[in-house]
């Protein structure tokens, strides 16, 4: 390598043309990413964009050969065949999940895999030294013996800057790095980031709080489908939060939806005020003051960002299957339900379709009948001895009218494809015969053809009565789908919008501000005090 | 072959263990020049393995469920202790006395349920525990004492059936069980498949069926032969009954029932399972409670079969019954395995042991052997899993197989459907 070259050449990575394809998907096309030196770089996109598996690509994680393309860092042609490899050119990568061990200290934390040693012992009197450098240069007053789980959330992240630091990074790419912080500790972090920018630290970050990126990106690539759509220079360009968006969203809508007549009646399903503790973290709110109703008939959609606490409010109405019930009412036909258990949720005719199917959905051991009724076994059961003819029957019903693809119901899920497993999910709940169904990213990793048909599915559903609510993270989903759309962002509903009038930009602004937001944190503490918030 | 693989579960190492027995037998029959398949030895065979296989019969529920109980010797070896105190001390008559010791297992049982499924301690804590507490509770309890129990107690675990009817020279009521068994197996069959093609199922050409029920049928009139034509006054021994009945139970509970799908369901997804409505808390307990319950059982047999309650009754039990359900097919991570199959898995320990025996072969050889015999069947799973391979026997049965053919066409078939339609 010629250092020379490094310092006169102001780009420090250029990715060529990045494809990368799983079975059946193709993640990325021909995407080229031109990152300055020094520069804070920003990339956007909507979830499934493909912006964590082109950070992937560039860490080693998906090594060299797995995709095509070249990246070229330092004016080098890089083949970094594992993490290790991209870490020794100095690339460090935060994830959104923190890569730290809980029980270990701050100290021992930075330390890991690259402890200071002295004939094979480690010298932790250097390590404390370098340490305490390390968390000072960071920002962080914390005992470097601290262990990492008494710290919190956004200190850990500080930590995980320090580890980066300590390896010497020259390309720092920080993953979704304040998705779960609070506002203080997400500026402090943002501090951060133009102090190294201002010590020669090139950052690349991936964000869905648009203000942020717009407060500290020089540059910013977006990313659409798998593609590098483009790269807008901030100052330059005069970008903003709407210029953005319109990057992010800006596909046109296809006609990928059954026509629908909707034949709306009354409120069949209310929630109110309710809000839900976080499971592990004591003063944290994962719903805050919700309160939505959904009519017969209708179809209502939740917007919001990964995280923002869709799925963790459904569950939680769900028979308080998620988080500490803290307070909040629930009635189905104007009549207060009491819903503490799932079991008492489904009986008061509740359903809900799982976001992730192969770890909340399905027994992947089970077979395509024994799953279609495992929700409702009472009624194939007599004396609680389930009827197997009966079982055999309903499932091969369900196989029919959904038209799972299957040489038989007793197929295993395991091996049907994403879009059957979804049927037959959809099956399982369909047999309980609930009023109210709540599906979760009910399209995820479904190719067109099957969302058409479960699009179809939760029509008739609807068109049949029910109370249909559907969580997705695809706008065009929620647009084409729902009747109203609810907005929800960091734990509250941000707004509500008819079909009429929302679109991607306005539900995007309603899904990424804090407008509305919910109680000063006094409140929280008071909520948290109640009882039943043992889990 | 298929056919066969669906009768014992459709679990690839237990259809393999079916054959691992088979060949054990006559492995043992030949080289111990016919002493293995004798009346004699074959009774001796389920006395003295009988409540092992009871154990099984709880395990495989815990296992499935994805738990473990480490406890069952020394619940078992409390219980036979109390017991046989209630019937010397109390003076309580021998049912009375058996009733007391299920109700002491079931009040173990919910007391290590209780821990398990309630407040979350993993069970392999709550049972090590309890093998601790009730070995030394054992003790505690009988002083370290042998304490003989009645001769009417001891029939629950080496007695034998009566003999009635006209003098035929076989033992009536064994004969009598065996023929039953063969009606009902012959009777289960015909109507599952008639149910099946009603359904418009898939069944399997009429003579695999007819394979399936000679093999079967032959085993059980072969066996019956063998119990029924022992010296005079043996038969089918009495803790064989209780072990066929349970087994009959809790093969029906676990494949039939509304809480065997949920147990099922719990070891193969929890959160799927709670999301669904499962109460695995309460699915938890039971199945805690159930291993004790069955774990006391077997105390009793023991204590019945060797005339009195000893100390150290029932040390080891829990390896052999947790041997017994992970050859018998059943999964780690929880969620697969059969009664059936681990039946099958202890059986295989028992011939294993009894035969080693039987050639001279010291107790430090046989539990090396048996150690092999556990890694050997359960690698083998594991490998052919990850290598996506059908096992070994599957590979050889291929051959003999018209319906395999077949199969493969229409697996195929399906993929295309699937890729076309997707």
């Amino acid at each position: 390598m010629t250092s020379l070259n490094t310092h006169s050449d102001p780009i420090i990575l250029e990715m060529r043309s990045i494809t990368k394809e799983f079975p059946g998907v193709k993640a990325l096309s021909e995407v080229s990413l031109r990152v300055k030196a020094g520069e804070i770089h920003a990339i956007c996109g909507e979830n499934g964009a493909g912006k964590s598996t082109l950070m992937k690509v560039l860490s080693g994680v998906y090594p060299f050969g797995t995709y095509t393309g070249d990246i070229v860092y330092q004016s080098q042609v890089q083949e970094f065949k594992d993490i290790r490899a991209s870490e020794a050119a100095g690339i460090v990568i935060i994830h959104q999940e923190l890569a730290l061990i809980p029980e270990l200290s701050i100290m021992e934390n930075i330390f890991l895999g690259n402890e200071p040693t002295k004939r094979g012992v480690i010298n932790w009197a250097e390590a404390r030294l370098r340490s305490t450098e390390l968390l000072a240069r960071v920002g962080l007053r914390e005992d470097p013996d601290t262990p990492i789980k008494e710290i919190g959330v956004g200190k850990q992240q500080l930590v995980e800057i320090a580890k980066a630091l300590n390896k010497s990074v020259k390309l720092l790419i920080l993953d979704e790095p304040t998705a779960a912080l609070n506002e203080s500790d997400s500026q402090h972090l943002l501090d951060l980031m133009l102090g190294l920018k201002g010590r020669g630290i090139t950052s690349i970050i991936i964000s869905h709080k648009l203000n942020e990126i717009e407060q500290i990106a020089d540059e910013i690539t977006i990313i659409r489908d798998g593609k590098a759509i483009e790269t807008l220079n901030v100052k330059a360009d005069g970008v903003d939060e709407d210029r953005i968006i319109k990057g992010m969203v800006g596909r046109t809508l296809e006609s990928r939806f059954p026509d629908h007549e909707p034949k709306i009646g009354d409120v069949l399903f209310e929630v109110k005020d309710w809000n839900v503790g976080h499971p592990q973290i004591q003063d944290r709110l994962v719903c805050k003051n919700s309160s939505f109703f959904v009519r017969r008939g209708e179809i209502v959609g939740f917007a919001g960002l990964m995280g923002a606490g869709r799925t963790e409010l459904a569950r939680s109405v769900f028979g308080r299957s998620y988080g500490r019930y803290l307070s909040g009412h629930v009635y189905k036909d104007g009549k207060e339900l009491q819903l503490k258990s799932v079991r008492q949720a489904i009986d008061a005719g509740l359903g809900y379709v799982t976001e992730d199917r192969k770890s909340l959905g399905l027994n992947l051991l089970d077979d395509i009948k024994a799953t279609t009724v495992s929700a409702n076994l009472r009624k194939i059961s007599k004396h609680y001895v389930v009827d197997a003819d009966k079982e055999f029957s309903v499932a091969e019903e369900y196989r029919k009218s959904l038209r799972t693809k299957a040489p038989s119901v007793e197929e295993g899920v395991a091996k049907l494809s994403g879009g059957n497993q979804q049927k037959v999910v959809l099956a399982k709940w369909m047999f309980t015969d609930p009023d109210v169904l709540i599906l979760d990213e009910p399209t995820r990793g479904i190719d067109v053809g099957a969302k058409y048909e479960i699009y179809g599915i939760i029509q008739k559903l609807a068109n049949e009565g029910k109370a249909v609510i559907v969580i997705s993270s695809e706008l065009p989903e929620l647009l084409g789908l729902s009747d109203r759309i609810y907005t929800i962002f960091e734990g509250a509903i941000t707004g509500v919008l008819n079909k009429g009038e929302a679109s991607q930009e306005s539900l995007m602004k309603l899904m990424t501000s804090t407008r509305k937001t919910a109680s000063p944190s006094g409140t929280i503490q008071e909520l948290a005090e109640l009882p039943g918030n043992k889990d | 072959m298929n056919a066969l693989k669906k009768l014992f579960g459709g679990n690839t190492r237990q259809f393999g263990m079916i054959f691992a027995l088979v060949a054990l037998i006559v492995f043992f029959e030949i080289f111990t020049e016919g002493r293995t398949l004798t009346s004699g030895n074959v009774i001796n065979l389920f006395n003295g393995n009988s409540y092992i296989l009871i154990l099984a019969i709880g395990m495989v529920l815990v296992i499935i469920a994805g738990h473990i109980d480490l406890s069952v010797g020394s619940v078992a070896a409390f219980v036979g202790v109390c017991v046989s105190l209630f019937i010397r001390d109390w003076g309580v008559p021998w049912y009375i006395g058996v009733l007391l010791g299920l109700g002491l297992g079931v009040l173990i049982g919910a007391w290590q349920g209780f821990w398990v499924a309630y407040v979350g301690i993993p069970a392999f804590i709550v049972t090590l525990s309890g093998m601790l507490i009730f070995r030394g509770a054992n003790q505690f309890v009988g002083k370290s004492n042998t304490i003989p129990v009645p001769g009417d107690f001891q029939y629950i675990g080496s007695g034998y059936l009566p003999e009635f009817g006209p003098s035929t020279g076989y033992n009536n009521p064994t004969m009598l069980i065996g023929l039953l068994a063969v009606a009902f197996v012959i009777f289960s069959e015909i109507r599952s498949r008639r149910k099946a093609n009603a359904l418009g199922a898939e069944v399997p050409e009429a003579w695999v069926m007819v394979l399936k029920l000679v093999l079967i049928c032959g085993a059980i009139l072969y066996a019956t032969y063998l119990f029924a034509t022992g010296r005079p006054g043996t038969s089918f021994p009495v803790p064989g009954l209780i072990l066929a009945v349970l087994i009959l139970v809790y093969g029906f509970i676990s494949s039939k029932t509304v809480i065997g799908r949920h147990i099922y369901a719990v070891g193969g997804n929890r959160h799927a399972a709670e999301l669904s409505g499962v109460q695995s808390k309460k699915v938890n307990f039971l199945v805690m409670m159930n291993m004790s319950l069955l774990a006391g059982l077997a105390g009793m047999i023991f204590v019945g079969r060797s005339t009195a309650s000893g100390p150290f009754d029932g040390v080891g039990w829990e390896l052999d019954a947790i041997a017994a359900v992970f050859i018998g097919g059943a999964a780690v991570t929880g969620g697969v395995g059969t009664v059936i199959g681990s039946i099958i898995g202890g059986l295989v320990m028992a011939v294993l042991n009894n035969g080693l025996q039987l050639l001279g072969v010291g107790a430090d050889l046989t539990q090396i052997i048996k150690g092999l015999v556990l890694l050997i069947a359960v690698a083998f799973d594991v490998y052919n899993k990850t290598q996506g391979k059908k096992s070994i026997i599957g590979l050889m049965m291929k051959n003999f197989s018209r319906s395999n053919e077949i199969k493969a066409d229409e697996t195929t078939s399906t993929k295309e459907v699937i890729s076309t339609g997707a």
